[in-house]
């Protein structure tokens, strides 16, 4: 008799990357609101409001990278365009938390923001509406990424674009996305974007509670992400998109309709970078077009890499790795920070190919290959 | 297939070739390179448009129309020139990928392996040799090996024609030998139709054989009466 396991172990039975990834994930959203909240400011264990801040951004990352693996190194797509679905999951955020504004921004009106009153707008326009409901944005904080890469993949997948040109051409959305957030006339602040927020859901944005809550959604939204990738690479489904990066003819010649089935996982994908942009805009307090800039989709690429693809907590530990050192060394020698960047590009994919993860594995996999043989030459030593 | 012609920048691949085969026939098709085996196969599985004639399955289906997927799930099966499988999938997952049925995405986020499906895999694994080497990579196994479980994976298809390209290049003798005992046994249940270069392989086969040359059909029969056609002697031989 098979005993019955809830999923949520089932999944991580034999994923022992994936235990700790949880494991730390669930002591942080213990650990930290504590040190933060209940230790005073002179303990050597207090967490500033800033550290928290930042480590909630920086977990919002995580879950970026996540769904960027889950496309990359799964499914094999290299999207040079992540940023897009997550710019648009920020701005879908952006746009309740300006509602909430209300009248208390600087001209005072209650239903227009700031930038509109500036810019002569008569009127909210169109889709601005129904965005002062929180459920409805959030909504579109999937709806919106989704949809756009349906419709994306479904032209590319189905017109069979793949490799470098499917790449650039993501690139490509997500810098179109740029110019045209760029403009003021489009309605969403044009240059300076959305910021000035005041409230969410009524609890007020800058205080240490409210930003300890937000850091705790947003581990639970990296945990639930990675949850669901799990199950997704895990089943008879997750075989078949490696198998698609692998030998997509084959995949093909086996009856399977392989565009629908990367249909399916770049919109899963774009839906969770919309969910990690929605709750970093509340964090950091401002979405501007230059989130769907190119270089910060190559650089989310940069921390899949460094981190190992195809593991998915690997993806999460190299965003937060390369952000950490990117917090550091911008504020240190502000300089040397690209050079870095660039430089530890070079390093991963020269040395390590499978990133930190596959260092580790190696690593480890020689240890246990030692104590074998060792034990081995014990026992030769025994019978002799 | 009747009348089917497909050419390439002016190149005639294939030049009004007609086919025919029957339920449960076992047909070897030989010819010089570039004689258009291989598109020929490309044609019947949907990966080529032919520009002129028709491709009829199964008394009525018309194939020219229909999109590569749609064409595998009517039964039809093919194995490549370069073995293709999973390399890095296990043997058994390889198999479990071409379970006949459930091809939607859905139907595969939820998928779980029934006990039906596992005798399936077994009753395959058997079939082609491979029981002891289910839990290792595919990418680890022989050429030969790595052969044998792509004509493993057509059979978890439960085709109805499996088409065969090269089976035995780069195979050991006695591995071409238990390829032709394989592919023979299938043609019991199944109409199989293979490429091959291999005379001796071909000859092994006993079957009815079809020559192509430049696109269209040489000559047809059996091997004795093949070898000994002056036309294909020609073409073999050079003039």
């Amino acid at each position: 008799m098979m005993k019955y396991k809830p999923l949520i172990f089932r999944l991580l039975e034999n994923d022992k990357g994936g235990k700790y990834f949880i494991a730390i994930l669930l002591l942080l959203m213990i650990v930290v609101p504590t040190c933060n909240l209940l230790i005073p400011e002179s303990s050597v264990f207090y967490i500033s409001t800033y550290v928290v801040t930042l480590l909630g951004k920086y977990l919002t990352y995580a879950l970026l990278a996540i769904s960027l693996d889950l496309v990359w190194g799964y499914l094999g797509i290299l999207s040079l365009g992540h940023g897009a679905f997550f710019g648009l999951g920020g701005y879908a955020m952006g746009m309740y938390l300006m509602r909430q504004i209300g009248d208390r921004g600087v001209y005072g009106n209650p239903i227009l923001p700031d930038f509109m009153v500036f810019l002569d707008y008569k009127e909210l326009p169109w889709f601005w509406h129904g965005f002062d409901q929180f459920w409805l944005a959030m909504l579109m904080v999937f709806i919106v990424p989704g949809l756009l890469a349906f419709v994306f993949g479904w032209l590319a997948f189905r017109s069979r674009v793949t490799g470098v040109y499917l790449s650039i051409i993501t690139q490509a959305l997500t810098y179109a996305l740029m110019l045209a957030f760029f403009r003021n006339d489009l309605g969403f602040g044009g240059n300076n974007g959305l910021t000035d927020f005041k409230e969410i859901l009524g609890f007020d944005l800058q205080s240490d509670y409210t930003r300890n809550a937000l850091f705790v959604c947003s581990a639970i939204a990296v945990a639930l992400g990675y949850f669901i990738c799990r199950f997704i690479v895990d089943s008879r489904l997750g075989s078949l998109i490696t198998a698609i990066r692998d030998s997509e003819g084959r995949v093909r010649a086996l009856g399977y309709r392989d565009e629908y089935i990367k249909l399916f996982v770049f919109v899963v994908s774009a839906m969770l970078a919309g969910v990690a942009g929605a709750l970093y805009v509340p964090q950091v307090g401002i979405i501007n077009p230059g989130e769907f800039s190119p270089i910060n989709s190559i650089e989310m690429v940069i921390w899949v890499a460094m981190g190992g693809r195809g593991t998915l907590y690997g993806a999460a530990l190299g965003a937060i790795v390369v952000n950490f050192a990117k917090t550091y060394f911008t504020a240190a020698a502000p300089e040397v920070w690209l050079f870095m960047l660039g430089g530890l590009f070079v390093v991963v994919t020269l040395f390590l190919p499978h990133g930190i993860i596959g260092a580790i594995k190696k690593i480890s996999a020689m240890k246990s290959k030692k104590t074998k043989a060792s034990v081995e030459a014990q026992k030769l030593n025994i019978s002799n | 297939m009747n009348g089917v012609s497909v050419s390439f920048d002016g190149f005639k691949a294939i030049n009004n070739l007609s086919l025919y085969v029957k339920k449960n026939e076992l047909r070897s098709i030989i010819g010089p390179n570039g004689a258009g085996k291989t598109t020929m196969m490309d044609i019947i599985t949907g990966k080529t448009r032919p520009d002129e004639g028709r491709v009829i399955y199964d008394d009525m289906v018309d194939l020219i129309s229909m999109s590569e997927a749609e064409i595998a799930n009517l039964g039809i099966g093919r194995k490549f020139q370069k073995p293709t499988v999973f390399e890095h999938h296990s043997v058994y997952e390889n198999l479990k990928l071409a379970l006949e049925g459930r091809r939607k995405v859905f139907e595969n986020l939820f998928f779980k392996l029934t006990s039906e499906d596992d005798d399936k895999i077994q009753e395959v694994l058997n079939t082609i040799a491979l029981q002891e080497h289910y839990k290792r990579d595919a990418g680890e196994l022989s050429h030969g090996q790595k052969q044998w479980l792509e004509i493993g994976m057509l059979l978890m298809q439960n085709p109805k024609l499996l088409l065969v390209d090269e089976p035995v290049a780069g195979m050991t003798k006695q591995e071409s030998e238990h390829t032709a005992e394989l592919l023979t046994s299938l043609a019991e249940k199944h109409s199989v139709v293979v490429v091959e270069h291999d005379m001796e392989f071909v000859r092994s086969l006993a079957n009815r054989v079809t020559v192509l040359h430049q696109g269209s059909v040489l000559a047809e029969g059996d091997m004795d009466s093949v070898q000994n056609n002056q036309k294909v002697i020609e073409v073999y031989l050079g003039e």
